[in-house]
């Protein structure tokens, strides 16, 4: 569904990606893991079209996605959840998750806002809320919830753990595991391999812009070097 | 006699709410200062004066000085800012770039009037004097009052109740997440430049009316008032904006009636600074740390 091939990545001087291949089939959930600076960020932004790379191709159902816009990347059900939530703070969670359905474009209806409700029951108690007086953990979840409303058909995730109270991220990879059950197709950006890996049902591992190991999620868990290099760590790393 | 001053106040308010409200909201979208809007405002009198010169009626002269101020803000943005929000330092660079356009713009119409003052033809607007409870209001002040409140009543309502306006507050707050529910901001670039000028131009036709005098200088004075009312007012804030420039009208016509004629601009301006005392971002302000999070 998603392959990228050789892609590179220069930005402020800086080799992001240097030829990285990856690839995401319909239905799987794949996750990317790797230190911090090792270029996950890149590769999601580089899908979405948020940055563009300098060599290689990234295709979406063999529709070149490289030199698209954003929002033309988005309108195809190509849809990301950023690293830090990024809500919109002066509008409601109501209106946030309204303009997640913007990504539509009059392809399918998309998902109802009912069942993000019953994903995240949350975001319908804070529904006339400003999304800015949120907590990190209900922002995240209103992150997602607000691609689910664009009716992704592929969801790329970055860092959604991130700065999350551990009850909280039990809670966020519940919902995602949902998704996964329901037959989402996930792209999983993580620092935190045990999560990743546990979810996810193939893994790459990047570092310093290459991948530098790939394979099924539970065969990488149990990789002795994987397990001392990543999953020793703390999760903060 | 108190209350006569009020109402005129509230009059002018209203015009300038219409400068300032367009002002703030592209402020508020982009965090530019479009110094051009002073010249936008002059275009609207101009092609209003030259619609009803040509033999149109007032009402045409209107319409065309809003879509000719939309269509002249739409080009600014692309022109002056579309570029150099590309850089890092697009701040000082739209100030600089809107100023120049500004000035391309004033000197157009300096050469097409020849640096004459124009005036509109004598009962453009029919002079008649409405009287009750010991209050006079011309049909003109009426005119500029309904203009004023209907239009800032759209603007609110399109800005806060349709899916459009979300669209716009979206990317107010982040364009980045905006782009990443598949709203293309340059579209609503374009949309916000073009009602920001509309706005203006509709108010240089009213003050045009008002003042019966067009001039290529007329949008200088007015563009330091935008100024005035956006800090005042709280930056980018559209509520903000609006009660600023009523307070602005008010004192304004308070201080000409009750006070030396020549201290009226002084005047408004200490009122500015004595509020921003108590309120340093502002009337309705946000922090500013707090409005830029989440930007980029």
């Amino acid at each position: 569904m998603l392959e990228i091939r050789d892609l590179q990545v220069h930005y402020n001087g800086i080799t992001a990606l240097r030829g990285v291949s990856l690839d995401v089939n319909q239905g799987e959930v794949v996750a990317l893991i790797g230190p911090n600076g090792a270029g996950k960020s890149t590769l999601v932004n580089a899908v979405s079209g948020i940055v563009s790379p300098s060599a290689g191709t990234i295709a979406f159902e063999g529709k070149p996605l490289h030199s698209s816009r954003a929002w033309t990347i988005s309108g195809m059900g190509v849809l990301q959840v950023p690293e830090g939530r990024q809500v919109f703070p002066q509008l409601t969670v109501t209106e946030n998750l309204q303009l997640g359905a913007t990504a539509l474009r009059g392809r399918k209806a998309g998902i109802p806002l009912d069942e993000v409700h019953a994903l995240f029951p949350i975001l319908r108690e804070r529904a006339e809320q400003l999304a800015g007086s949120l907590s990190g953990g209900q922002q995240q979840m209103l992150a997602i919830g607000r691609a689910l409303m664009g009716s992704p058909r592929l969801l790329l995730l970055d860092e959604p753990s991130l700065g999350l109270a551990p009850v909280i991220i039990a809670q966020v990879f519940a919902a995602l595991r949902t998704l996964k059950e329901r037959g989402m197709t996930i792209l999983l950006i993580e620092q935190n391999a045990t999560l990743a890996l546990d979810l996810s049902d193939r893994a790459y591992i990047l570092e310093q812009g290459r991948v530098v190991m790939s394979g099924a999620s539970k065969a990488l868990a149990a990789d002795a070097d994987v397990v001392s290099h990543y999953l020793g760590v703390t999760p903060e790393g | 006699m108190l209350l006569q001053q009020l109402l005129n106040g509230v009059v002018v308010g209203g015009v300038y709410a219409l400068f300032a409200v367009g002002f703030n909201l592209v402020f508020g979208v982009q965090r530019l200062l479009n110094l051009a809007h002073g010249a936008v405002f002059m275009t609207g009198a101009f092609v209003a004066y030259y619609t009803v010169r040509a033999g149109g009626p007032l009402i045409l002269g209107f319409v065309a000085a809003a879509v000719a101020s939309g269509v002249l803000a739409m080009i600014i943005e692309v022109v002056c800012f579309r570029r150099l929000r590309k850089s890092g330092d697009a701040e000082f660079g739209a100030i600089i770039s809107s100023m120049g356009a500004g000035m391309v713009i004033m000197t157009f119409w300096q050469w097409v009037s020849q640096t004459q003052v124009l005036r509109f033809p004598f009962d453009t607007v029919p002079v008649v004097i409405y009287r009750f409870w010991g209050l006079r209001v011309s049909l003109l002040q009426l005119m500029m009052a309904a203009a004023a409140i209907a239009i800032v009543l759209v603007m609110a309502w399109f800005i806060y109740r349709t899916a459009f306006g979300r669209q716009v507050r979206a990317v107010t707050d982040s364009e980045r997440a905006s782009m990443l529910v598949g709203i293309n901001p340059n579209r609503i670039y374009n949309l916000t430049y073009f009602i920001s000028g509309a706005l203006a131009g509709a108010a240089g036709v009213l003050v045009g009316l008002a003042f019966n005098n067009i001039n290529f200088t007329m949008g200088e004075p007015y563009l330091m008032f935008g100024f005035a009312i956006i800090i005042l007012g709280g930056l980018g804030s559209i509520p903000g904006a609006l009660m600023a420039s009523l307070i602005f009208g008010m004192v304004q016509t308070l201080s000409i009636a009750y006070l030396p004629s020549g201290l009226t601009t002084a005047f408004i301006f200490s009122a500015m600074f004595l509020i921003l005392l108590v309120r340093p971002n502002g009337l309705m302000g946000r922090e500013e740390a707090g409005s830029l999070r989440g930007r980029r």
